[in-house]
């Protein structure tokens, strides 16, 4: 069932894509045009700047959530997670109301704002249950603290660094809305690239020859990172290690993690501001307008009928998503224990909607739903369809760890008491896995809120979710305009900050692995 | 009555268990013995069900179980560390067979408050399972496997996770409840004190298959072949010539530590080699005619290397292989 939806609604698309470029001969001189390997420099060098900074920013917060007992850490947890989940058209206008004129390092600062929570959660997750026993006996032996770091945490970790570096990777190589944003028509990815070429110079083969291109550079990371998981869960000895006080120089890698969450917070705050400021002061005209269709009708409904159905869309998006995601994560248990190559090939299949452009599943939509019953190219469905998408590799890799820790001899203690296979499934994984599902959900809901890249091309114009709808008002003159945006931004933000904390309170052991 | 006949496992290439047979009568207990790795965990997992046999067959009362899934067994299962769902509290994991059952409610909490006074555990129905100490962890197990009242009750190292003096109170604990309801069962253990307090029949298995079946004493004194006979504690083995010069039986036998005794006119005369003091003993290692023999003392003994000690021969020691 989890490959039969993502056949049909992600490799089917993909393939057509991959086809058109192919039939209609533009991959090659695309791929000769020394022009595409700008573009390929500078999608991978912006990404690996990134990435750089994320690993660099996330260190000190993985530290402080996995080994810190210190006031405030829930605060941190909850913070370093916003980010990872707000619209990328909303971290794009963050950082253009701090950049106006955009730019190559808005652009890096704003993938990296993104994924400080992924380096920080994933680090994190195996920090906590690192032995400290070992650097105890580094120290002993007469390293120095940083020594002991070098030489014996750090190896340790390799494999969570490994596994983030490469997800963060992945997310910053094909970052579309934030691209779109800050770099305008001077600096693009080959992901604002694909979307130019459909959208404004239908050059199909040649968008197809770069999402080709794309797709490559996403497997190699993915099969890079599934080599880091797989090393991650052989070898270590783990046992639960208990936060406590810093001491001594641990203050300055505290004090480190908190400057870092401080500037996490700054964009956030400079697009508050912007949100209640105009021309002549504070204002709430844009929050007022929200209640209308933008200045000189710009859009076809009104804010707040593409803010209800933005979350109508969502909860359908997550629903499925936890659909097709549970159902995955418990097929991958079960495949687990039989250690099979297939196993192993639809994890990293599942993964793939994260990486491979959501602009590219966006546009294969448009051009094969056609085939299916009922056209299904206009139907509202759609957008849903693509956001679940985007959202199932996400509850996978939530749910997946929880159900994995689940002992197989305590289902088989159930079914040796007469609870059959459902049965097992209701009494010892659902409730042990309650907990991550909801997390799952809250996270999928939110992401889902956001999703840009294929919504924009799928929603139709008289059903705008909040992304699109703020895109358009950025995209139009007017004053107006402007600050409803950053007044739907803010609105966005405040559902998806109130979603992450209620998500936080349910204390998901690791908060999800990738 | 659990037939196993000619009853094969394969994990790929590699042969898990080969041609077991076994049977295991009515309110009849049965350990299977033997050293780590030797396919004794594999052979009761096939029985429970969660093993697919490669070859023969797993029958109850003449009925073939090939097409019975686990939960239809009607066969308890105990782990080595308890496996208890850590969301229930100790009446919800006790309760668990019986709601699969459906027992009323009330029928439900009475049969729990009896096993767990059955067990040792009376008033613990609303403990969380996680603050349980290890041993009360193996007890609700136990209470949650009996519950249902199981046809077979399969243990897999039931008591190997206790520290030993727990294991000890336990296993004559355990023995005991057996007994009193009657419960057939199947015990799997590398302990051979466990084994012989538990069984009316022991098994001994290695390398995947079951080398010797008896009641324990015949098993502890007439082991099968030199490799039982070393599995039962027999550090020495003599063959038939030597054997009648030492213990007067011309046989190929199996010496224990405790086959040589220290006693002050005992017709033996040998030379200590090395002394180590255990719990209840002490073990001496002494040459004799110039071989080298496990000897036992009393706990008081302090010969020293070097030393003079008359030996005498206790037959309960002796094991006759064979």
């Amino acid at each position: 069932m989890p490959l039969a939806f993502l056949g049909v609604f992600f490799a089917w698309p993909v393939l057509a894509i991959v086809g058109l470029g192919l039939d209609e001969g533009g991959v090659l001189p695309a791929l000769a045009d020394p022009a595409t390997w700008d573009l390929v420099a500078f999608t991978l060098g912006q990404a690996a700047a990134a990435t750089a900074l994320a690993l660099l920013a996330g260190m000190p917060v993985a530290f402080l959530l996995a080994r810190c007992r210190v006031p405030g850490a829930a605060v941190v947890r909850a913070a370093v997670m916003v980010p990872f989940v707000l619209p990328t058209v909303v971290v794009g206008l963050a950082f253009r109301a701090l950049w106006p004129d955009g730019g190559v390092l808005p652009i890096v600062l704003a993938n990296a704002f993104f994924n400080v929570a992924v380096v920080a959660r994933t680090v994190g997750g195996l920090w906590a249950r690192v032995d400290r026993r070992a650097e105890d006996a580094a120290r002993a032996l007469g390293a120095s603290r940083l020594r002991a770091f070098t030489s014996v945490v750090l190896p340790a970790l390799a494999p969570a660094v490994g596994s983030a570096a490469s997800v963060v990777f992945l997310f910053c190589a094909t970052s579309f809305g934030v691209v779109l944003v800050l770099g305008g028509a001077r600096h693009r990815t080959l992901e604002t690239e694909i979307y130019l070429r459909t959208v404004e110079l239908f050059d199909l083969s040649g968008a197809a020859a770069l999402s080709l291109l794309q797709f490559a550079a996403v497997l190699a990371a993915l099969l890079l990172g599934a080599v880091a998981r797989r090393r991650r869960e052989s070898g270590l000895r783990l046992r639960v290690e208990p936060p406590r006080r810093p001491s001594g120089g641990e203050w300055a890698v505290v004090a480190a993690a908190w400057a870092v969450v401080l500037a996490l917070l700054t964009p956030v705050v400079g697009l508050l501001i912007r949100s209640v400021s105009a021309v002549d002061g504070w204002s709430l005209a844009g929050y007022r307008a929200l209640a209308g269709t933008g200045e000189r009708g710009t859009l076809a409904v009104s804010g707040l009928d593409a803010a209800v159905n933005s979350v109508r869309v969502a909860t359908d998006a997550t629903l499925l998503a936890l659909a097709v995601g549970v159902l995955s994560a418990v097929v991958l248990v079960g495949l687990r224990r039989t250690g099979s190559w297939f196993a192993e090939a639809l994890d990293t299949a599942l993964m793939l909607p994260l990486g491979v452009s959501a602009v590219t599943v966006g546009f294969g939509y448009l051009i094969t739903m056609d085939a299916l019953p009922g056209d299904l190219r206009t139907s509202p469905v759609l957008v849903p369809l693509a956001q679940a998408l985007v959202v199932t590799p996400l509850v996978v890799r939530i749910v997946l760890p929880v159900l994995r820790a689940v002992d197989t001899r305590l289902r088989q203690a159930a079914a040796a008491l007469g609870a059959s296979p459902w049965r097992v499934w209701r009494e010892v994984d659902f409730p042990l896995a309650a907990r991550s599902l909801l997390a799952a959900a809250g996270f999928g809901f939110v992401v889902a809120l956001g999703e840009f890249g294929a919504t924009s091309f799928l929603a139709r114009p008289d059903a705008p979710t909040l992304p699109v709808v703020i895109a358009r008002l950025m995209s139009r003159p007017g004053e107006l305009n402007s600050q409803m945006a950053y007044a739907a931004c803010a609105l966005l933000m405040v559902v998806t900050a109130v979603a992450v904390l209620l998500v936080e309170r349910l204390r998901v052991p690791s908060g999800g692995e990738f | 009555m659990l037939e196993m006949t000619g009853l094969g496992v394969r994990y790929g290439d590699v042969t898990a268990v080969s041609d077991v047979d076994l049977t295991i009568g009515d309110g009849e207990v049965v350990a299977l013995l033997g050293p780590s790795g030797c396919g004794k965990s594999t052979l009761l997992r096939a029985v429970a069900g969660l093993e697919r046999p490669s070859a023969g067959a797993v029958s109850w009362d003449g009925a073939d179980l090939a097409g019975t899934p686990v939960h239809r067994r009607g066969f308890g299962l105990v782990f080595q560390d308890g496996q208890l769902f850590p969301h229930r509290d100790v009446a919800g994991n006790v309760a668990f067979g019986l709601r699969m059952l459906r027992v009323e409610r009330e029928e439900r909490a009475k049969r729990v408050t009896r096993l767990l006074e059955l067990v040792g555990l009376a008033g613990y129905e609303r403990r969380r399972v996680t603050e349980l100490s290890g041993g009360e962890q193996q007890r609700v197990a136990l209470a949650r496997a009996l519950a249902p009242e199981p046809r077979l009750l399969l243990l897999d190292e039931p008591l190997s996770a206790l520290d030993r003096a727990l294991r000890e109170q336990l296993a004559l604990d355990l023995a005991r409840l057996l007994r009193e309801t009657g419960t057939t069962a199947l015990v799997v253990t590398h302990d051979h004190d466990e084994a012989f307090t538990l069984a009316d029949r022991v098994a001994v298995m290695r390398t995947g298959r079951i080398r010797q079946v008896g009641p324990p004493s015949q098993v502890w004194r007439e082991p099968v072949d030199v490799e039982v006979a070393r599995f039962l504690g027999c550090g020495k083995v003599l063959p038939p010539e030597a054997a009648h010069a030492l213990v007067g039986v011309r046989a190929r036998v199996g010496l224990r530590a405790t086959a040589l005794r220290v006693t002050g006119d005992g017709p033996l005369a040998g030379v200590v080699v090395e002394r180590v003091h255990r719990r209840d003993h002490v073990r001496l290692l002494v040459e004799l005619d110039g071989e080298r023999y496990e000897a036992v003392g009393p706990v008081g003994g302090r010969w020293e290397p070097g030393e003079r000690v008359r030996l005498a021969v206790d037959p309960d020691g002796v094991a006759i292989i064979g």
